[in-house]
């Protein structure tokens, strides 16, 4: 594997190496005198932000700097990338750094793969448009594993913004891989065209998609989409497909509750619910900087680097 | 991508090994005694002392030893694992290595006499990444070298404070350790130099 | 064979020419002066041995992007790629900067065209000022400017306005004018990155739905026959799109329409390579239509092949998907992948290819001098194809100024050995001319 770009490139061989990794990388760092590991001294990794995330970022700059890689921020705001450059001119600049490993966050669907073609390094996608978002899925899949025992045979609903959501689009590939049952709820608007092809069950209701799900993945909902008539109010959109503490009580005793974040608090998730200990919300982010380390390993060491 | 297989197994136990052997079972039975005296007398009985096993075949010495010095001396020397993966100096040249565990007794590492065993000295790089793991682990109050076969051609400053056997080789040769945990029998292996 | 400076009398000798079968064809002062077995006393002879001789190729729909983006194309390298590609006529899109909204716009392209000498240069005009969709553009100065434009279109935007198509589609009776609609309701196809299915759900991809497409098609058909005119749809795409016209046709409805090469070969599996070469509008989409497309032409739902040939400088393709821009190159491979869609090169109808490519069009656009089979008196515009040669499209190779082709590397069949305009050979043995003269 040269690159990360997509989580339904992966095979469950891959993935399950992947969350293995994730699990070793945990236990070598936890609890120690020096929480770092020397393992990427002397490597660059770049972190080419066209998106304003700094949790995505500093997640995978601490996984990096763990690893003792040298890391390069290219952020939109103190970069050219303001004054219009391209994607690939400012690729060609990077080049000249020679970064091991570029690791970007962009706007538009399927930036990382063309990326792959002007640098030499990795190219690890930190989400790309509405396309994907390897590490999240994998870092869901890596919560999921940790709290459930495992993700074969689970059940996993994933609720809301189908349509605009790379990590829907990436954990729908990877814990089907992983053996999950995957149901997608959303009202018709916000699913995508033509998903028969999916691995998924489709559900329009809520209620009866909770009572036998072992996690239930909430996702953000851009209040802005009521104006391009997604639904018709806020508050409607709540009241249909929010996780509430009533719903919660209709999931088994078990079943966690995941989100991405950032999290709109009475909008797809009440905020009861994400404050509850049955959220995985903050082990989430705290699992982000483990899968990452292991990605970085996984790709910097396997013989393909230069 | 293949999943990488953990650490290769030296041997196919269905097959007879080629090659010369160095050290028979019993051989190695006798050396890993020696040793186990060798620590407790030049530790002095052996308190405030772990032994820490380098994967694959040193987890299984490690166990050994500490099985005999309990038995030799009803002293309980706690033994564990210590992986190196990521403190490697070949991690840019080499396929991917998949991460054992480490697993460290519940006294930990800090100001306890560690000895690190491993089955072949040979280059030292791998005892050079052996320590600098260690130390990022805690601040033991001294490190010792177990190792049952030592082998030669030394790239580093690292010498064993317990060897079972100093094999002279040439660099075109393999020495491969065999033990009954892993390869179904115990043997150590001398392949590789036709001339020889 | 041989290139005189100045050829006067040429003699096409051996040609299988469409529509009449093997014969010579003696060419003199630009008009076919005989057909059968003329002497070839002074004139330069062209060995068409084993070659078909279709009228020359009428294009309706290509960008050549003069004025505004002369580093893409320029009327001359768009004409000459239109010569390599067996055009004899192009007409010209009106999306150029400034827009062919006025006739001293489409005069200018129509003089650069003359200028060139390597094709027919036929502008259409646009409907709308600046394409903006709210006021019809001078349409009756530009018919009758020296242009004589009679093709008009928003192409590149759709007449979303119901009541301005109605109003164009009226006004341009006056002189047998017509209306080529670029089919896409935009409130249904904005942000749309790519046809809408199955694989711009996978891609995240913001999908251009085929009905968005089809539902203007629908409207506009109802349109015209309500208001008893004319309309030609550009660059359809889909199989229900198909539907609707040959239902319209049934009804009597006059209603004409044309299709891409693109759009008979490729489909949308191409865009998992995220590679803007593919991005085109309207997008490439599924197998059944490409299939549906393919049944259409060849039974005559669609009129014709259009190239919708669309140059872009390197950087307006070289970046990320959604920041390029939509189009391809197609003159110089449109013939090889229609003789591909009906049937390939053994099987082919090469009476129905110059139906689709060159009679029909010509008529469509008016164009009285092209899209005719020879007959002695009628100009010779002509073209000859090696129908066993296939050959292989490398970008750098291409007349374009530009270079994204989405057929790099693929094996077509047929190729392009000559073209005549008006007697004179702008390419012979696949070799373009050095230079055309000045036309007319």
């Amino acid at each position: 594997m040269k690159h990360l770009l997509t989580a339904k490139q992966l095979t469950r061989d891959e993935a399950e190496l992947i969350l293995d990794l994730t699990g070793q990388m945990a236990e070598a760092v936890t609890g120690r005198e020096v929480p770092k590991l020397p393992t990427l001294r002397g490597r660059t990794v770049v972190n080419l932000f066209y998106e304003d995330s700094t949790r995505t970022r500093t997640s995978f700059e601490t996984a990096a700097k763990r690893l003792s890689a040298d890391v390069v921020n290219f952020a939109a705001k103190t970069s050219s990338i303001n004054k219009g450059e391209s994607l690939k001119d400012t690729a060609l600049t990077l080049q000249a750094m020679g970064p091991e490993a570029v690791v970007i966050r962009h706007p538009s669907s399927g930036a990382p793969q063309r990326l792959t073609q002007w640098v030499d390094g990795a190219v690890l996608n930190a989400g790309d448009g509405t396309h994907a978002h390897p590490t999240q899925a994998l870092l869901d899949a890596y919560t999921m594993r940790r709290r459930l025992g495992g993700i074969e045979g689970r059940t996993v609903a994933i609720v809301g913004d189908i349509l605009h959501s790379r990590v829907a689009r990436s954990n729908v590939w990877l814990l089907s891989e992983l053996g999950a049952r995957v149901r997608l709820v959303a009202p018709p608007t916000l699913l995508p065209a033509d998903i028969g092809t999916w691995p998924v069950e489709i559900s329009y209701d809520l209620d009866a998609s909770l009572r036998d799900a072992d996690a239930v993945m909430m996702l953000r909902v851009q209040r802005e989409r009521m104006n391009d008539a997604f639904f018709p109010t806020a508050n409607e959109y709540a009241r249909l497909y929010g996780l509430d503490e009533r719903r919660l009580g209709l999931m088994p005793e078990h079943a966690i509750v995941m989100h991405p974040g950032p999290m709109n608090r009475g909008m797809e998730i009440a905020a009861r619910v994400a404050d509850s200990p049955r959220a995985t919300i903050t082990e989430q982010v705290a699992n982000g900087v483990w899968v990452r380390m292991a990605v970085l390993y996984l790709l910097l060491t396997n013989g393909d680097a230069r | 991508m293949a999943r990488p297989a953990r650490s290769a197994p030296s041997g196919d136990p269905d097959r007879p090994p080629e090659g010369k052997q160095i050290l028979s079972p019993d051989d190695i039975g006798r050396v890993l005694d020696r040793i186990a005296h060798q620590i407790l007398e030049k530790t002095k009985g052996a308190p405030d002392t772990i032994l820490l096993g380098i994967p694959t075949r040193g987890v299984a010495l490690a166990g050994r030893l500490a099985e005999r010095i309990r038995r030799f001396a009803d002293v309980d020397v706690p033994a564990g694992t210590l992986d190196i993966t990521l403190y490697r100096d070949d991690l840019r040249r080499r396929a991917l290595r998949p991460l054992g565990p480490t697993d460290l007794p519940p006294s930990g590492v800090d100001d306890q006499r560690v000895v690190l065993v491993d089955d072949v000295l040979y280059s030292g790089r791998t005892v050079r990444a052996a320590l600098n793991a260690l130390y990022d682990l805690g601040r033991p109050a001294q490190v010792q070298l177990a190792i049952l076969v030592d082998r030669g051609h030394r790239e580093l400053p690292i010498r064993a404070d317990y060897v079972g056997k100093n094999i002279p080789t040439s660099r075109s040769e393999n020495v491969a350790v065999h033990l009954t945990e892993y390869d179904g029998s115990d043997a150590v292996i001398l392949t590789g130099d036709e001339g020889r | 064979m041989k290139r005189s400076e100045h050829p006067r009398r040429t003699l096409i000798k051996g040609a299988d020419i469409v529509g009449r079968g093997r014969a010579d064809i003696l060419v003199d002062e630009g008009r076919v002066a005989e057909i059968g077995a003329p002497s070839r006393t002074g004139a330069d002879v062209v060995d068409a041995d084993g070659l078909v001789l279709l009228p020359g190729l009428v294009d309706l729909h290509t960008h050549l992007r003069e004025p505004g983006r002369e580093d893409a194309e320029t009327v001359l390298t768009g004409t000459r790629a239109a010569a390599k590609g067996g055009y004899t006529a192009v007409c010209a899109m009106a999306n150029s900067d400034p827009v062919a909204d006025t006739a001293g716009v489409v005069e200018q392209v129509a003089a650069l065209g003359r200028a060139a000498g390597f094709a027919d240069v036929q502008p259409i005009g646009a409907v709308s000022v600046g394409l903006a969709g709210e006021r019809l553009a001078e349409i009756g100065a530009m018919a009758h400017s020296a242009a004589k434009v009679r093709m008009f279109s928003d192409d590149g935007h759709c007449v979303a306005d119901p009541r301005l198509m109605r109003r164009a589609l009226e006004y341009v009776k006056t002189f047998d004018g017509l209306i080529a609609q670029h089919a896409e309701e935009p409130r249904l196809t904005e942000g749309a990155q790519m046809n809408e299915g199955a694989v711009s759900a996978e891609l995240g991809l913001p999908g251009w739905p085929a009905v968005a497409e089809e539902a203007i098609i629908a409207r506009d058909v109802l349109l015209a026959e309500y208001v008893g005119a004319r309309i030609h749809f550009c660059h359809i795409s889909t199989a229900r799109s198909v539907e609707i016209i040959r239902e319209a046709k049934a009804r009597g409805v006059s209603v004409t329409a044309e299709v891409c090469p693109h759009h008979l070969l490729l489909t949308d599996e191409r865009v998992h390579t995220y590679d803007p070469v593919y991005k085109v509008n309207p997008p490439l989409r599924s197998r059944s239509d490409v299939e549906a497309l393919r049944a259409a032409l060849a039974e005559g739902v669609v009129d014709v092949v259009a190239t919708d040939h669309a140059p872009h400088a390197p950087q307006d393709k070289d970046c990320e998907w959604s920041a390029a821009r939509p189009g391809m190159l197609g003159l110089e491979t449109a013939l090889s992948i229609t003789v591909a869609a009906l049937g390939g090169s053994d099987g082919v109808d090469w009476d129905l290819v110059a139906e689709r490519t060159s009679r029909t069009p010509a008529r469509i656009a008016a164009l009285t001098a092209h899209g005719r089979d020879p007959e002695p008196g009628l100009e010779a515009n002509f073209t000859l194809v090696d129908p066993s040669r296939t050959w292989t499209v490398v970008p750098s190779e291409l007349a374009s100024l530009s270079q994204n082709t989405p057929y790099a590397g693929m094996e077509l069949p047929v190729t392009i050995q000559a073209t005549f305009l008006r007697g004179r050979a702008t390419v012979l043995d696949g070799v373009l001319a050095e230079t055309a003269e000045e036309t007319q």
